[in-house]
């Protein structure tokens, strides 16, 4: 709870200082989030690398990794079919946002063009919001719903910008099904997006 | 992406090299912690510096929040249930073999 709280403080004052432009040029011409990233992978594979632990992590690897991108589609698509109750949505329109699992780029641009742009806008938002979500609550939701809870809430982002969280969360043995299950969804994005609104 | 597996993989090979080296290591898992709280202070400049989503914040924002907070409740739920009872005897092994590196 602590640990998700500081991270919404950091997340909340860059939020506020972008809004009102209170920045020095340098933070404002250049997207660093990205150098951060990267760096922050970096480090998390030298975490890897160097773990004794690293061959019994591979030997792990089975059929249940699977298993994690399909229960993140199932439970995405159930969840966003749930809230079209309460809003002005249809439930093939919901669960089209739902599918772009935080990818919000590509699911925006499909979205857009296969169906509206104030959908696409909605999915906008909305996927950032997950990413957002994931960042800030993947200590709370690992405490209480168990160690795949980050993979689950990251979706396709659970293989960049939330696996840093992930795995100082969930631990660094997570930090190979956090990847696999983010290239998975990541991959069937656009069929499934497609195949939603199409069909 | 090929930035993201290009990051891990050189990150897992200096790591293994440097695997005798226990202190180094350390520091590399402690420094994750601290840099989480830059990326996210970055990341919230960035949204904050977006202006589609900033000026779409209301209507729409509720409804953007309402699908993304069913999307994460609903795969939180299912890989709990996943984890219960998949993932949870084999990793309580590892976890505690592993509790001294963590924190």
């Amino acid at each position: 709870m602590k640990n998700s709280l500081t991270i919404f403080a950091f997340f909340v004052a860059g939020l506020l200082l972008g809004i009102f432009r209170r920045l020095p040029g340098f933070l404002m011409d250049t997207d660093w989030s990205n150098v951060v990233l990267y760096a922050l992978l970096f480090l998390i594979g030298i975490a890897l690398g160097g773990d004794p632990n690293m061959k019994k992590m591979f030997r792990q690897i089975d059929y249940r990794i699977l298993l994690v991108p399909v229960g993140v589609t199932v439970g995405t698509l159930a969840g966003s079919l749930a809230v079209s109750a309460v809003l002005p949505l249809t439930g093939r329109e919901t669960m089209a946002v739902g599918a772009g699992f935080g990818w919000y780029s590509l699911s925006a641009v499909f979205i857009t063009r296969l169906h509206s742009e104030t959908l696409g806008i909605v999915a906008l938002l909305s996927n950032v919001i997950r990413e957002i979500l994931t960042l800030l609550a993947t200590p709370f939701l690992v405490k209480y719903f168990g160690k795949l809870a980050g993979v689950a809430a990251g979706g396709a982002t659970a293989m960049d910008t939330t696996l840093p969280v992930i795995t100082r969360y969930s631990g660094k043995e997570f930090a190979l099904v956090s990847i696999f299950s983010g290239i998975a969804l990541s991959l069937i994005v656009p069929f499934l997006v497609t195949f939603i609104l199409e069909f | 992406m090929e930035t993201v597996i290009l990051m891990v993989t050189t990150g897992i090979l200096i790591g293994y090299l440097l695997r005798k080296r226990p202190k180094i290591i350390r520091t590399a898992e402690k420094m994750t912690g601290y840099t989480i709280f830059v990326l996210l202070f970055l990341m919230g400049i960035s949204v904050g510096l977006n202006d589609q989503v900033i000026r779409h914040f209301d209507a729409i924002g509720i409804q953007a929040a309402s699908v993304a907070a069913g999307s994460v409740a609903g795969s939180v739920v299912v890989c709990w249930l996943l984890y219960l009872l998949l993932f949870r005897r084999k990793n309580t092994t590892v976890d505690l073999s592993q509790k001294p590196g963590e924190l």
